[in-house]
C-alpha cells in the first residue's frame, strides 16, 4: 500500500468516536439560510434584467392592438429608417419553416403571421441603440388589421358556424374533441353517479366562476442575448426550464442545440408564468441578425401580455350525502377558458378533472373537463395549475351540504375525507398518507384570533385604529356594519407532471480537495426562481457527502436537464438527482478508500459506511480516514439522471389511469370582517395546515407555505385580469389596476406543519409549494359567506358582490 | 443632457441623458448600480425604491434631471448609510425630535473608502442581515426596495408596533413570502437595535 493516511490524532486502524461537534452542519432538516442571501440583499445579485454588455441593443416587441385579426399588410418602412435602429423583424424574416413553439402543441407563432389571435400578441420586433428608441420606432410600423369576431367563451366557440381559432389543426388531441375549438377534453367516469344519486338524502348543485389570475412575479420577463463567433448564439434569461426553452428556440432559430447556450440568470419569481418562452427567441432573432448583443426588458404592461394567466373557468358540480353526513356521489363540470394558444392546457385539463373530486372518498362519480380555445389572454400554468379551480367549487359545495345537513362545516369534511389507501376517481389508490382529517384538526383547534382588534388596538377601548379595520386608513369605518365571520377548507394537489410524462432529472456532482478540504459542487440545470432549491441541493450534498463546504454552479445547459421548476417536483425530482449523484460519488470515494487503506481497518470490507464532518466513518462512528486523504489529488466527478416511478394515461373515454405520482395537502382557516356596508373585507387570520412530508428546510417551508396562501388570498378578493367580453381586449395591465395583495392586505399566517413520510420520495418529502394555493382562496370565501349570509359563487369578490350594488 | 448628484456618498455624473430617463433608468444603465429595481416602473411596486435626499422615493417616478445635484442613497449603499447614521445617533435610537436623518446629514453624508459601489461592502446593515437571518429573502426582486422602506422606517421608528410597520411597507409589493418573514425581518432588526442601545 503506498498511500499511508496523514490523520495525525487518527492513526490508521485505531477506531475512534466521532467528535461532537464535527458532524456536518448545515444538512437536511435544518433551516440553513440561502447561499444567494447576502448577495440578493446587497443588490449584488444580477437578474435578467440586470444583464449588460459592450455595446449592447435594446429589443422591443410591436404588440397587436385587437384581439382578432388578419393582418392585410405590415409597413416597417418608417421604423428601419428611424436612426439609433439596427433591425426590424417581421414574420417575413423568420429564418426557417419552423415558425412556431409551444410546450405540448407547436401552435404559437413566433411573430403574427396572416392573423393575430388574441390582444397583445407578437407581430414585429425592433433592436435600437436606446429602449425608447426602441419603442418609438416600433410605434412607426403600420400594421393593417382586418378585424374578426371574437370568442370569448364556451357559447361562442361552440355555436354553429364559430369562426375556428385555428383553422387547420393537427395536434394529437383533435381526434378526441368534440370541437376544434376545444383544446382538449377529459371524461372521469367510476362507479354509476345516477344510481348512487338515488341514495342521497340531501342533493346540492352549484355553479361556479373563477376568475383569471396572473402570476404577477416581480422580476420582468427579460434576457440577453449574444451573438457567439460560431454563428450560435448566448442566452442570459430568466426561466423555469432552460432545456424547453433549448428545445423550441432551436429549430425556429435553424442551429443545432449545441450552438445555443443558455444560462440561468437571476429569476424574479416565476409562479407558472415562465414555463412558456417569451422573449428568448425575438432576442436571439435580433442578436442573429444586428450582429451584436441585444437585452430586452418588458415593462409591467408588456409583462401582461408576455406570459399565460391561470385559467379562468366555469364549474358546475352536483353532489349528494345521505342524512347521516355521507357523500354519495359527485358529478362536474369543469369549463376552462385556454386562450388562442395551447400552452399547458391540455395538462390542466388532466389535473382539473382528476382532482375535481378533491381530497374525499366520493366511489361513484361523472366528470367532464375541458379547456377552449378563445381569442382571450393565453393560459397555461400557474401555481395549483387546474386544482385551483376546482377547490373552489367543491369547497363551497362541503359547505351547502353541511348546512343542508345541519352539521359542522369540518365535522362533515373529516366524515368524508380521503385516506391512505382510498381510491381517487381515477381508480388509483392514494398509497401515502393523507393526513385530512387530521390537517382540519389542525386549523381548527387554533386559537381564534381575538374579537375586534381594532378596539383593542386603540388602547383605551373606545377609540378605534382604523388601520385594523376594512378599509384601513380610507378611514371608511369605525366598526358599525363590520361583522366576522369564519371559514375552513381543505385541498388535494398532486406533485410532479403527470399522465406517463418522463419526469426525470440530472444532477452532476463532483468531489475534489481544495486547500485541505473536502469540497462538493452541485451542478443542476434547475432553475432557482425564488423558491430555494439551490439552499436545498446544498444541504442534500453535506447531509449525502459529510462535507461542510458545497458550491452551487449556475444552471446551465451544459448539464443533462432538471425538468421544470414548477408542480412542485424540484425538491422530489433534482433533489432526488442530486441525491443519486451524491450517493454514487460517495460509492466511488469508499471504493477508493478500499482500494488506498482497505487493509488497515477490517471495517472497510464493511457496508454502511458513512462521509460524515470530512471522515469516513462506520455506522457505528468509527473513523476510518479523512476523506482529503482519500481522495488527495483526484476529483470524483458524476453526472446521474434521477426518475422516479413512472405514471400512465388516463384512458381518454374513463380516465382511468394510475396518472400521478404524489398527493400534497394543506388546509386553511380564514378569519374575516366584513364592511357590509361598503363591501370590504379585512383578513383577520390564515392559518394553514401541511404535511409536508419531511422539511428539508423548514424555513422555506414556511416561506412556501405563506406565499401560496397570500396568492390564494390574493384571488379570493382582489385579483383578477378583466377582458373585456365584447372586444376580448385586456382592461387591467397594470399594477395600478391589477391588484396584488399588500403587505396591509396579507394578515397572519400562522402555520402547523406535518411530516408524515412518503415512503417512496427522497427523504420522505412531498412537494410544497402549490397545495397551500388551493384552500386558502375557498376558506376566504367561506369566511366572507359565513360573516355575510351571501352565497358568492365567484372569485375574486367585489365590494359589489357584498353589497348587492 | 448632464446630471450631477452624489449616490452613495461619491459625487457622480451622467453624460448625455435623455431627459425622458427616469432615476431608475440612470442608476440602472449608466451608473451601473443595478440594485434598485423595475418590476413596475410605474410607482405601484416599491422595488425601486431610494432616498433623495434622505426620503424613500420611487425611483422610477423621479426624473433623472430631478435628482440634480441631490443625494441618493440605493441598496447597495445601505450598509455604509447604516453606519453612517451609527456614528452620529449611537445605537440609532430616537428620543423626541431627534430621529431619522435630516436633510441636510443626508446631504453632507461622504462614502467611506471601502464602501462598495457594487454591494460588496463587508458589513450589512442590521436590516439586510434580518432579512437574511429571517428568511424574508425568495426570489429577492422586491428586497432592495423593503430594504431601503424598512431602514427608514427604523431609522425614525425604532420600536414600530406590527400596524406600523405594515403601514410603512404597504407600497412595497412583494410576491413570494407573503410578507410574514418580512415582517419577522422587521421586527427582528428593531429588536437587535434595541438590544444595541441597552
Amino acid at each position: 500500500m503506498a498511500h499511508t493516511p496523514r490523520v495525525s490524532s487518527v492513526p490508521a486502524g485505531t477506531p475512534t468516536d466521532i467528535s461532537q461537534g464535527s458532524r456536518t452542519r448545515g444538512g437536511v432538516g435544518e433551516s440553513t439560510l440561502r447561499p444567494d442571501g447576502t448577495l440578493k440583499v446587497t443588490g449584488a445579485f444580477a437578474y435578467s434584467s440586470d444583464m449588460w454588455h459592450e455595446d449592447m441593443l435594446w429589443g422591443h416587441t410591436l404588440r397587436s392592438t385587437v384581439a382578432h385579426a388578419e393582418i392585410r399588410s405590415i409597413d416597417i418602412g418608417e421604423a428601419v429608417a428611424t436612426p439609433g435602429v439596427h433591425a426590424v423583424l417581421t414574420y417575413d424574416d423568420l429564418p426557417t419553416a419552423c415558425k412556431n413553439y409551444g410546450l405540448e402543441i407547436r401552435d404559437t407563432p413566433v411573430l403574427a403571421h396572416g392573423k393575430v389571435r388574441h390582444h397583445g400578441e407578437p407581430v414585429a420586433l425592433v433592436c435600437a441603440d436606446h429602449p425608447e428608441t426602441a419603442r418609438r420606432a416600433a410605434a412607426k410600423i403600420k400594421v393593417d388589421y382586418a378585424e374578426l369576431p371574437v370568442i370569448t367563451d364556451e357559447a361562442s366557440a361552440t355555436a354553429p358556424g364559430a369562426v375556428l381559432v385555428h383553422e387547420s389543426r393537427d395536434d394529437h388531441h383533435i381526434a378526441h374533441v368534440p370541437h376544434p375549438n376545444i383544446v382538449h377534453r377529459q371524461p372521469i367516469v367510476r362507479g354509476d353517479a345516477e344510481a348512487a344519486a338515488q341514495r342521497a338524502d340531501v342533493i346540492v348543485r352549484g355553479e361556479y366562476t373563477f376568475g383569471m389570475q396572473d402570476q404577477a412575479f416581480l422580476g420582468p420577463e427579460s434576457g440577453l442575448a449574444v451573438p457567439s463567433e460560431d454563428g450560435g448564439v448566448e442566452l442570459y434569461v430568466a426561466t423555469q426550464w432552460l432545456h424547453s426553452d433549448l428545445r423550441q428556440i432551436a429549430p425556429v432559430l435553424g442551429l443545432p442545440e449545441e450552438k445555443i447556450r443558455m444560462t440561468l440568470s437571476g429569476v424574479g419569481g416565476a409562479f407558472g408564468g415562465r414555463e412558456d418562452l417569451s422573449m428568448q427567441i425575438h432576442a436571439c432573432l435580433l442578436a442573429l441578425r444586428s450582429g451584436k448583443p441585444v437585452k430586452m426588458v418588458y415593462n409591467r404592461f408588456e409583462s401582461f401580455f408576455g406570459h399565460v394567466h391561470r385559467h379562468p373557468a366555469k364549474l358546475s358540480y352536483e353532489h349528494g350525502a345521505t342524512k347521516d353526513g355521507k357523500l354519495t356521489h359527485m358529478k362536474c363540470r369543469i369549463v376552462l377558458d385556454g386562450g388562442a394558444y395551447a400552452s399547458a392546457s391540455p395538462a390542466v385539463v388532466g389535473n382539473a378533472s382528476s382532482l375535481s373530486v378533491g381530497p374525499y372518498a366520493i366511489e361513484d362519480v361523472d366528470i367532464e373537463a375541458l379547456a377552449l380555445y378563445s381569442n382571450n389572454p393565453p393560459c397555461g400554468a400557474m401555481r395549483g395549475f387546474g386544482a385551483v379551480q376546482a377547490c373552489f367549487a367543491y369547497e363551497a359545495q362541503m359547505d351547502k351540504l353541511a348546512a343542508k345537513l345541519d352539521m359542522d362545516p369540518v365535522t362533515f369534511r373529516q366524515l368524508n375525507a380521503m385516506k391512505r389507501g382510498t381510491l381517487l376517481p381515477t381508480g388509483q389508490p392514494c398509497d401515502s398518507p393523507a393526513p385530512v382529517a387530521e390537517l382540519l384538526r389542525l386549523v381548527k383547534a387554533r386559537p381564534m384570533p381575538p374579537e375586534r382588534q381594532w378596539l383593542a388596538a386603540g388602547g383605551d377601548g373606545r377609540t378605534v385604529d382604523v388601520r385594523a379595520l376594512p378599509g384601513g386608513l380610507s378611514n371608511t369605518t369605525h366598526g358599525e356594519g363590520v361583522v366576522r365571520g369564519v371559514g375552513y377548507a381543505v385541498g388535494l394537489k398532486n406533485v410532479g407532471f403527470s399522465e406517463g410524462f418522463d419526469d426525470y432529472s440530472t444532477a452532476r456532482v463532483r468531489m475534489e480537495v481544495i486547500n485541505g478540504e473536502p469540497v462538493a459542487t452541485v451542478h443542476t440545470a434547475m432553475a432557482e426562481v425564488g423558491q430555494g432549491g439551490v439552499t436545498v441541493h446544498a444541504q442534500i450534498a453535506r447531509t449525502e457527502l459529510g462535507v461542510s463546504q458545497v458550491t452551487i454552479q449556475p444552471a446551465d445547459t451544459r448539464v443533462g436537464s432538471a425538468g421544470s421548476t414548477s408542480a412542485s417536483r424540484q425538491t422530489y425530482v433534482t433533489g432526488g438527482a442530486v441525491k443519486h449523484s451524491c450517493e454514487a460519488v460517495r460509492e466511488e470515494l469508499l471504493e477508493l478508500g478500499r482500494r488506498k487503506f482497505g487493509s488497515y481497518h477490517p471495517a472497510w470490507a464493511t457496508a454502511g459506511l458513512l462521509l460524515e464532518g470530512g471522515k469516513v466513518v462506520t455506522d457505528g462512528g468509527e473513523v476510518l480516514a479523512e476523506v482529503a486523504d482519500v481522495l488527495e489529488e483526484e476529483a470524483i466527478d458524476i453526472e446521474r439522471e434521477w426518475r422516479h416511478r413512472p405514471t400512465e394515461a388516463f384512458d381518454r373515454r374513463t380516465g382511468q389511469g394510475n396518472g400521478h405520482v404524489q398527493y400534497s395537502f394543506a388546509a386553511h382557516r380564514a378569519v374575516v370582517e366584513v364592511d357590509t356596508e361598503l363591501g370590504l373585507v379585512k383578513v383577520i387570520e390564515l392559518a394553514c395546515a401541511q404535511d409536508v412530508g419531511k422539511a428539508l428546510n423548514p424555513l422555506s417551508v414556511l416561506g412556501q407555505i405563506q406565499g401560496g396562501t397570500t396568492q390564494g388570498l390574493g384571488i379570493a378578493v382582489m385579483e383578477e385580469i378583466i377582458v373585456d367580453p365584447k372586444t376580448a381586449k385586456v382592461r387591467n395591465p397594470s399594477f395600478t389596476d391589477y391588484l396584488i395583495p399588500t403587505i396591509l392586505d396579507t394578515p397572519a399566517i400562522p402555520v402547523d406543519v406535518l411530516e408524515l413520510a412518503d415512503d417512496h420520495a427522497p427523504y420522505g418529502l412531498r412537494g410544497v409549494g402549490e397545495a397551500p394555493t388551493l384552500s386558502s382562496t375557498p376558506a376566504v370565501l367561506a369566511a366572507i359567506r359565513n360573516a355575510t349570509g351571501l352565497e358568492l359563487d365567484r372569485t375574486p369578490v367585489r365590494p359589489e358582490h357584498l353589497t348587492g350594488t | 443632457m448632464r446630471v450631477h448628484f452624489t449616490v452613495n456618498g461619491r459625487p457622480q455624473e451622467a453624460d448625455d441623458v435623455w431627459e425622458g430617463e427616469s432615476l431608475l433608468y440612470v442608476l440602472r444603465e449608466r451608473m451601473g448600480l443595478p440594485g434598485s429595481k423595475n418590476a413596475c416602473e410605474q410607482g405601484e411596486c416599491g422595488s425601486c425604491t431610494v432616498r433623495l435626499d434622505g426620503v424613500p422615493v420611487c425611483s422610477c417616478l423621479v426624473a433623472a434631471g430631478q435628482a440634480e445635484g441631490r443625494g441618493i442613497v440605493t441598496v447597495e449603499g445601505l450598509a455604509a448609510y447604516a453606519r453612517h447614521r451609527e456614528d452620529i445617533h449611537p445605537g440609532g435610537g430616537c428620543t423626541s425630535g431627534s430621529c431619522g436623518t435630516s436633510l441636510d446629514a443626508a446631504r453632507r453624508w461622504q462614502a467611506e473608502p471601502t464602501d462598495g459601489q457594487s454591494g460588496e461592502a463587508g458589513e450589512l446593515a442590521p436590516i439586510q442581515q434580518a432579512f437574511i437571518d429571517a428568511g424574508a429573502v425568495q426570489c429577492g426582486f422586491c428586497t432592495p426596495g423593503l430594504l431601503v422602506a424598512a431602514d427608514e422606517l427604523l431609522e425614525s421608528h425604532p420600536s414600530p408596533t406590527d400596524q406600523d410597520i405594515r403601514e410603512a411597507l404597504s407600497g412595497n409589493l412583494c410576491r413570494c413570502t407573503g410578507y410574514e418573514k418580512i415582517l419577522d425581518a422587521v421586527r427582528l432588526a428593531a429588536a437587535r437595535q434595541e438590544e444595541a442601545v441597552r
